[in-house]
Order: C-alpha cells, then sequence, then structure tokens
C-alpha cells in the first residue's frame, strides 16, 4: 500500500528540513526523501560562515544533522530513496522511490543541485583520478603538488585559496579577465604568492596516464592553446539543478532551474519549488531555509482550500 | 556484520578472504564521507554474506596510495584478492548495492 501524507518533501537539504520544521510544526503529517543523507551541498563545503547564529562557523555536515533532528522533533519522518518519477496529476501526489511509493497532497522540491561538470573527453573516466568536483574532500591529497582550478565565481575562489594553503602551485583557469567572486576573495587571491592567474582561458582538455598529467588550455582571445603541467583539477564552474526526474511535471526555465517566483508556487497547484532547485537570484543556505518556511505558508493556504 | 576496520597489518583479511570485499576509504573532515558511512555501516549489519571494510585515509596514507585513492569517499569492491570495482564520490544505498552485486 502507497503511504499518504500531508506534505511530501523532496531533498533533505537545508530547504527541505526547514520546510519539513515548518509544516510538522504546523501539524501536517511531513515526509522527506532523501537520496542518499542529510544535509545536500552544505556537506561538500568546510566550514559555513555565513549561517547566523553560529559565531565560529558550523561544519555543513553537522548543520544538517541539526536541522533534520530540529524537524524531527516535531514529527516530521524521512525515507531514503532516490526518486524515479512524478505524478502530480491527480489530488493526491504521487512520488515513486527506489524504495517505495508515496502520496501526498502537496509537493514541496527541495531536490538542490550538483556541481556542474566541464563537458569534456575523459572528464567521467578521470573523475576522482585527477578530476575532482570538491576541494575540501579532495584537496589533502595535493600537498605540496600543483593543482589547476576552473571557474571565477565564489566557489572557485574560495577551492583557490583552499588550495592554496596546501599546493605547492594553484593555477585559477578562468573564461573573463575578472573574478565574478565577491570582493572578500580578491585581496586574499591575489595577495597569495603560489596562485596564477590564466585570464580568458578555457580548458579543453586533460592530459592524462594512468592519473591526470596536466591539462590544454585555449585562450578565447588568441586562440592560442597551451599545456599546463598539473596533478589534479578541480572544477569549480557553478552548478547544474536535480531535476531531472520530473520529466515535464513542472515548469523549468531553459538551464532546468523550476520556475517559481517568491511565493515558491510553481506552475501547477500544490506543487512548491524551494532552495537551490528555484529560480532565483542568490542560492545560499539562508535563502534556502527562507523558501522552506514560504513554501509551508503557502500549503497551509491550500490545503485550507480543501 | 561489523565493519572491519583496515590497516596495514591486517589488510590481508580483505585481500584472502573468500567473500566478496567493500571497502570504504574515508576521513573524518569530509562531509561526503560522513553521508556515505552509516550506509556502508548498514550494508555490513544487512549482508553477512560480504565483507565490509573501512580504511582511514589519514592513518593509512601507504593503502590509500596503493589503491590510488585520490578521492574520497572511495568504494572498492574485491573478489578474490582483485579489484573488480573502484568509484569515487557518495552514492546512495541501492547504487552501493549494485556495486556488490554486479
Amino acid at each position: 500500500m502507497n503511504k499518504a501524507y500531508d506534505v511530501l518533501i523532496i531533498g533533505g537539504g537545508p530547504a527541505g528540513y526547514t520546510a519539513a520544521l515548518y509544516a510538522a510544526r504546523a501539524g501536517f503529517g511531513t515526509l522527506v526523501i532523501e537520496k542518499m543523507a542529510v544535509g545536500g551541498q552544505m556537506t561538500l563545503t568546510g566550514d559555513i560562515d555565513n549561517y547566523p547564529g553560529f559565531e565560529d562557523g558550523i561544519d555543513g555536515f553537522t548543520l544538517g544533522m541539526k536541522m533534520q533532528q530540529g524537524a524531527e522533533r516535531f514529527g516530521a519522518q524521512t525515507e531514503y530513496g532516490e526518486v524515479l518519477s512524478v505524478d502530480f496529476s491527480g489530488k493526491f501526489k504521487t512520488v515513486t522511490t527506489d524504495s517505495g511509493v508515496f502520496e501526498g497532497k502537496a509537493v514541496i522540491i527541495a531536490s538542490g543541485a550538483s556541481p556542474r561538470e566541464l563537458g569534456i573527453k575523459n572528464e567521467a573516466e578521470f573523475t576522482g583520478r585527477g578530476v575532482h568536483y570538491c576541494a575540501h574532500c579532495d584537496g589533502r591529497f595535493y600537498k605540496d603538488k600543483t593543482v589547476v582550478v576552473i571557474g571565477g565565481g565564489n566557489s572557485a575562489a574560495a577551492d583557490a585559496l583552499y588550495l592554496s594553503r596546501l599546493a605547492k602551485k594553484v593555477y585559477l583557469v578562468h573564461r573573463r579577465d575578472t573574478l565574478k567572486a565577491t570582493k572578500i576573495y580578491h585581496e586574499p587571491l591575489f595577495k597569495a604568492e603560489n596562485i596564477e592567474f590564466l585570464w580568458n582561458s578555457e580548458v579543453v582538455e586533460l592530459l592524462t596516464e594512468e592519473h591526470v598529467q596536466g591539462v590544454k588550455i585555449k585562450n578565447k582571445l588568441s586562440g592560442e592553446h597551451k599545456d599546463i603541467a598539473c596533478d589534479g583539477v578541480f572544477v569549480s564552474i557553478g552548478r547544474k539543478p536535480a531535476t531531472k526526474f520530473l520529466k515535464g511535471a513542472v515548469a523549468l526555465d531553459e538551464n532546468g532551474y523550476i520556475i517559481a517566483d517568491e511565493s515558491t508556487k510553481t506552475d501547477t497547484d500544490g506543487i512548491y519549488a524551494i532552495g537551490d532547485v528555484r529560480t532565483k537570484p542568490l542560492r545560499q543556505v539562508v535563502t534556502a531555509v527562507s523558501d522552506g518556511a514560504t513554501a509551508v505558508h503557502y500549503i497551509e493556504e491550500y490545503l485550507a482550500k480543501e | 556484520m561489523s565493519v572491519l576496520s583496515l590497516n596495514k597489518n591486517n589488510f590481508d583479511l580483505a585481500k584472502n578472504s573468500d567473500k566478496k570485499v567493500l571497502i570504504d576509504f574515508f576521513a573524518e573532515w569530509c562531509g561526503p564521507c560522513r553521508m556515505v558511512s552509516p550506509i556502508v555501516d548498514e550494508i555490513a549489519e544487512e549482508n553477512p554474506q560480504w565483507l565490509v571494510a573501512k580504511v582511514n585515509v589519514d592513518e593509512e596514507p601507504e593503502l590509500a596510495a596503493a589503491f590510488g585513492v585520490a578521492s574520497i569517499p572511495t568504494l572498492v569492491v574485491m573478489e578474490n584478492g582483485k579489484i573488480v570495482s573502484q568509484s569515487s564520490g557518495a552514492r546512495p544505498k541501492a547504487q552501493i548495492l549494485a556495486l556488490l552485486e554486479g
């Protein structure tokens, strides 16, 4: 038999568990469906310094656990399973996972995002053997070695700084001639003696043997190619939303994000999108948790109409 | 069954095991490792037909190097002393089971 809830939440990151806290505390039968383990992308960073209330910072894994425990205190439940498909057409919405089928009167999609790949040859084959997406996880294997960081945003800047304290040499390859990263990163980056910037450049090829040996980069202005010898490559070129399982059930924008404004309402009645998976200007833990509360506010209205 | 903590001195337990072996290379400070760790514990608990082991890469750098581990978590499946699969990154339980059953 299918299990039925008032509110189904897909994804156990900060957005999902904040929604779970608000929903359960409002007395709704609430289930969070999590693919792997709680915390979402928070577990991929080191200490989080810009989530208020933790004056010394807090590590992402612990914060995720605390958010889960906070929601469970009011009766929210968690099921582990990967969502395979959804059916939002009926009064009860159905979510099918590899561990069972669940029904809910309202569904909140909080499935988040994952690192975007470069999309070059051999990338998948060498992931974990020189190609990395988590500097905090894998950086320590490159102590006193040479690494390339690709990207120019906040996470690339943070990765380059973190790696510059471990590695002998860090190349930061960016396709523009300025960083998109916020000012707070600029001074320490430009001050670091072992960081070299390769502007207007993109990595076009991985040079590999058993492990990555280097990268071939192309200067976008001159068209020239250059080989850079390195031991590891850290890719930090943004994220892609986890929306494949939706298969047209709600409207997505051209990049795959669920179209929803600050109300978190999607184009389908009773379906809400929160956190990084939603179209929004700023993807942070604080904006994710805010979405979670907002979604439940509108779900209360929606369920009261029944 | 409980999870075997592997080091360079007891590694023969995994190498010479007549069961299929799952090895989880991890570190205490790594978030994705802390996601995978309880899943690996569960798999050990539920599947006495397999030998499930963990290697702390900070304490056992030689073992990590011997397997070419440059990313954690890395999950290795061994059979008759040979590596049959090796993959890095956190993944859901169903996928880890598929590595073992494959």
